[in-house]
This record gives C-alpha cells, sequence and structure tokens, in this order.
C-alpha cells in the first residue's frame, strides 16, 4: 500500500496530447513543458482556447496539499495572491497508473535576470517594492512562501509586476516549511530554523537579489555568515540597499511591511538627491545667464541709440 | 486526535550486502513491527548509471514500507529530510486509508475520492504530519567505500535534525554504524533531538569489505524496544527533549 506511489513510474505528458479529467471530464491540450520540480511537472495547455498551467504529479498526496493552499489563497483574492485555480482532477495515463493534477493560471511573462538586464538595474527595486506588498499580504493570511527562489518568480507584462508561480512550498505559519532550496534557505546558511515565518521569506527574498549579480551561485565555505556578508558589501553599491539586505539576512527585518517602508524610503531620498543636483546645476548658470542678458539688453539700448538718435 | 509516535529506520549505503540475512527479509518484518525502513542509495560522482549493487536499495524499502532514493552525495541533505518526510506522509496515509476503509467499507483509500474529497482528508494527513512525534534511527553504512562520504552524510543528518525541529511535534534521532567492531552495529549518538551538535561522529571506519545490512537492520529493530523499555525507568529522558 504504502510504496505505491514510488512504485508509479513518473509521467511525462508529450506535445499534442490531451488530458482528461477523471471526475470532471475537462480535456486539455498539452503545448509543452514548462518546468519540473521536486514534487511534479508543469505543462503549458490550451483549454477552451485558452492558455493555462498544468501540474502533475505522481503523488496525489503533494498534489491534493497544494490544491488545499491555492484554495486557501483564493478565499481572499480580489487581490491576485499567485495564480488562481481553475481545476483539480485525475487521469489515467496510457500505462494505466492514475495520477493528480490541478490547473491553474499561466502567467506569461520574462524571468527575472532577463527583465534587469533589459530594463535595467533601476527596476529591481520598484518591482521589489510592488512584490513585498503582495508578500505582506500572504503573510497576514497566515501563509510563508518557502520555496521563494528565481525559478518561482515571472515578471508578468501587463501590468508589469514580479510574481510568484509556484506555491509548492507555501506553508502555514509555524509548520515546518514544506519545500525549499538549499541557496535560498536561511537554515543552510545558519542563519536560522527552518520553521515558516515572515523572516524566513525574507531572507530568500534577500538571496534572490543577490542570485542576480552572482548567477552561478556560491557555497557557504566555514563561515556562511562572513560569506553573504562579503557578497553582499562586493554587489551593491548602494548603502542604504546594503543595509537593507544585511537586515533581512540577519533576520533583524521580521516583517515584509518594513521592507517596503524601507523602499519607499529610499526612494524618495534617491528623488530628493537627483533634483537637489539638478537644482545646483541650474544655479551654476545662473550667473552667466545674468551676464548675457546685461550684455543683450544694453546692446540692444547702444544699437537702438546709435541708429534713432 | 492523539497519533503517538512515528518510528522510522533511515539506512544510508553505497553498496550491496554480503553477509548475514537478507535484508528485504528484515525489513518486512521490520515493517510488522510499525517500523517504516527506508533507504538511501549514495552513487559516486562518476557513476552514469545506477551500478547494480544498488538495486537492493529499492528492494529494501519497498519491504519496509518505506521509500527509496539513489542519489549523489551532492544532493543529499536535500534527499535525506524529503525521503524522512514523504515516508511519514505515506505512513500516516496508509493509517488513514485504514480508517477510510472502516468508514466507508470495501476498498476506499484516499486516492480514490473525488479531489475535493481528497483534499479534506490530505488537510487532516498534514497537519497529523506536523504535530505526531518522530523516531528515526539512522543506520550508515562505514565500509570502506563509504569514506569519503561520511562528511555529507553528517552534514545532511544535522540538515534533517533542522528541518524535523521546525515540525511542531517532538522528533527524536539517534545514530548508528555498521559494521560495529564486535557486533553487527555500534551507536554513535544515543537518543536525541537535536543532532546539530554532532562532530566528527564517524571517526572510526571498519575496515575489509564485509556489509553485513540484514544483521544490522534486525538489531537496529531491537534499538527501539530497548528505549521504550529504558525510558519506562527514565521519565526524566523525555522531559528535557521537550524543553530543548
Amino acid at each position: 500500500m504504502n510504496t505505491e506511489t514510488s512504485k508509479k513510474p513518473n509521467v511525462n505528458l508529450i506535445k499534442g496530447q490531451t488530458i482528461k479529467g477523471k471526475w470532471h471530464h475537462h480535456s486539455y491540450y498539452v503545448i509543452r513543458k514548462l518546468g519540473s520540480g521536486a514534487i511534479g511537472t508543469v505543462y503549458l495547455c490550451v483549454h477552451h482556447n485558452q492558455q493555462v498551467a498544468l501540474k502533475v504529479s505522481k503523488q496525489s498526496t503533494s498534489i491534493s496539499s497544494e490544491v488545499n493552499v491555492l484554495k486557501g489563497l483564493k478565499k481572499v483574492q480580489g487581490h491576485h495572491l499567485g495564480p488562481s485555480l481553475i481545476d483539480v482532477d485525475d487521469f489515467i495515463a496510457p500505462n494505466g497508473h492514475v495520477y493528480a493534477f490541478y490547473v491553474m493560471e499561466y502567467i506569461s511573462g520574462d524571468s527575472l535576470p532577463d527583465f534587469i538586464r533589459r530594463n535595467g538595474q533601476d527596476r529591481l527595486f520598484t518591482l521589489l517594492m510592488g512584490f513585498v506588498k503582495d508578500l505582506d499580504m500572504l503573510h497576514r493570511q497566515g501563509y510563508v512562501f518557502g520555496d521563494l527562489k528565481l525559478d518561482n518568480l515571472i515578471v508578468s507584462r501587463n501590468p508589469v509586476r514580479l510574481r510568484w508561480v509556484d506555491v509548492g512550498g507555501t506553508t502555514l505559519i509555524g509548520r515546518s516549511i514544506k519545500e525549499y532550496t538549499e541557496f535560498y534557505d536561511r537554515a543552510y546558511w545558519q542563519m536560522g530554523t527552518r520553521r515558516a515565518e515572515p523572516s524566513y521569506d525574507l531572507f530568500a527574498l534577500a538571496m534572490v537579489v543577490l542570485r542576480i549579480y552572482y548567477p552561478n551561485g556560491f557555497t557557504k565555505g566555514s563561515n556562511p555568515k562572513k560569506i553573504l556578508q562579503q557578497k553582499i558589501n562586493l554587489a551593491i553599491s548602494s548603502p542604504s540597499i546594503k543595509q537593507l539586505l544585511l537586515k533581512m539576512i540577519s533576520g533583524e527585518i521580521t516583517e515584509a511591511n518594513q521592507v517596503k517602508d524601507f523602499l519607499v524610503h529610499y526612494f524618495t531620498r534617491e528623488k530628493r538627491k537627483r533634483r537637489g543636483a539638478t537644482k545646483r546645476n541650474d544655479e551654476h548658470y545662473y550667473p552667466l545667464l545674468e551676464i548675457l542678458s546685461i550684455l543683450t539688453i544694453s546692446g540692444g539700448c547702444y544699437l537702438y541709440m546709435t541708429l534713432f538718435m | 486526535m492523539k497519533t503517538g509516535t512515528l518510528k522510522q529506520i533511515l539506512l544510508i549505503t553505497d553498496g550491496c550486502s554480503n553477509q548475514g540475512e537478507d535484508p528485504a527479509q528484515v525489513a518486512t518484518i521490520i515493517a510488522e513491527q510499525g517500523i517504516t525502513v527506508n533507504v538511501i542509495g549514495i552513487l559516486e560522482d562518476d557513476d552514469t548509471e545506477e551500478p547494480t549493487g544498488l538495486l537492493e536499495v529499492e528492494e529494501i524499502a519497498s519491504c519496509g514500507q518505506g521509500v527509496s532514493q539513489i542519489v549523489y552525495k551532492q544532493i543529499l541533505s536535500q534527499t535525506v529530510q524529503a525521503v524522512t518526510k514523504q515516508a511519514m506522509t505515506e505512513t500516516l496515509q496508509g493509517v488513514v486509508n485504514q480508517e477510510l476503509k472502516q468508514i466507508l467499507g470495501n476498498q476506499q483509500t484516499m486516492e480514490e475520492l473525488p479531489p475535493e474529497q481528497r483534499g479534506e482528508v490530505m488537510e487532516v494527513v498534514d497537519e497529523l504530519g506536523e504535530t505526531c512525534d518522530l523516531e528515526v534511527l539512522v543506520l550508515v553504512d562505514t565500509s570502506a567505500s563509504m569514506a569519503n562520504k561520511l562528511p555529507t552524510v553528517q552534514e545532511a543528518l544535522i540538515d534533517l535534525s533542522i528541518s524535523m525541529n521546525a515540525r511542531i511535534g517532538r522528533s527524536r534521532f539517534s545514530v548508528y554504524q555498521f559494521p560495529g567492531r564486535k557486533k553487527a552495529i555500534h551507536q554513535l549518538v544515543d537518543w536525541t533531538g537535536k543532532l546539530d551538535s554532532i562532530t566528527a561522529i564517524f571517526s572510526k571506519l571498519a575496515s575489509g569489505g564485509v556489509t553485513p545490512t540484514g544483521p544490522a537492520l534486525k538489531e537496529a529493530m531491537h534499538q527501539f524496544g530497548k528505549k521504550s523499555l529504558r525510558r519506562r525507568f527514565l521519565p526524566n529522558e523525555y522531559g528535557n527533549i521537550e524543553e530543548a
């Protein structure tokens, strides 16, 4: 009984295959594989001329768990927290085994590194500002995202927003994190526990930012905290962002809202600084303008006098 | 609902047993006692396909009602905690399925419920997995070929303890190596709530090519019995862990 899951072969859908639900009888036409994780594989499918993402796994229990999370988020939507759930069902594969799957909204867009390469570093922190607002809302609903990493984020186009696409690691606050990735996991860096708390996500978010600067990652070495501090100091030029990241990895910041406030503060200060800089430039021209205008007026007077008087 | 304690043996090995009883058979007996046997087989870095020696891994886990996984040592940490958690869920699912059969009759299991009801049952399973107590006996093959993998194994065990201690329920671990010098297994760490502080526990390596997996498993099974006996005499032991 117990080994049923382990014996089941991994499911592999091919382009052009049609998946028909056993319970709700909806059909999904497979277009291509979007990606696969520890739990299952996500495919891009078409249903009623609409693109959808379909996640299928041999572990029906994990699918059920994820669906429970998506339903929990759905209850309070209005504001889009993660992809919305469309359908849950089973399908019988040609090999005779039954696989559980669920269907969610397909979010198309660019990966965060691609987006930044195209639009510049500055956009990163504006995107983050919107993102921590969502994160804060998620935390207020009693969940922690858990497996926060570049692969699970997408910059949607219309409107341009940073969004999460996989809720496989989303865990009720107070429980143990369901799914994680070493590089983004604070326990791996010996910077805290693996218990689901808002600060767990904030650590991972700081690592997301670092990962953009270090696409291949780095290992923890013998003094993980020192390595992290070094990498932050080397990558980030702005002292205030540096400070923010250091606070996020040390757990000093415990709420997503604090990150948002920090970023808002950072932007207004930057803007003021920039405005200040342009003003000084203008002032630089003022004496020149004055002399010029005096010269033109007096020149005009001189001409008028010599010509007409 | 009181869940009691889930008991697991986690066998970490890199090869085939070559001495004593058939480990798969021993695993069947252990499973009968309500103890799950999970097996992780470690590949050499230069192995491109699964070597025949590791075929046994799947068989032992299957007989022991547990989970098996064959991995390279780089991802051992993640695997150890994932296997432990998956085995917990499967065991609990088995318990829930038993209940379902009693309530609904015939051969009804979770997998056969409509997705909506399955989700509700899953919520219960998740809740149980988070709150139940867990005991894991880690049995590490320390035959000569494992030497270069042991530091990674140790790291993975510390990581396992971090993961399990983040749960609401209590977790306890003990670590044994095999073959022991005189007995089938040799105790490295007695039952403890946290493995964070273990350093260089695998200092003594057994030389020679014997891998008595079967006898080692059998001996490991008895360690669960022994502990409960001792706990009856030392009620304080458990109390201390609770505080930690």
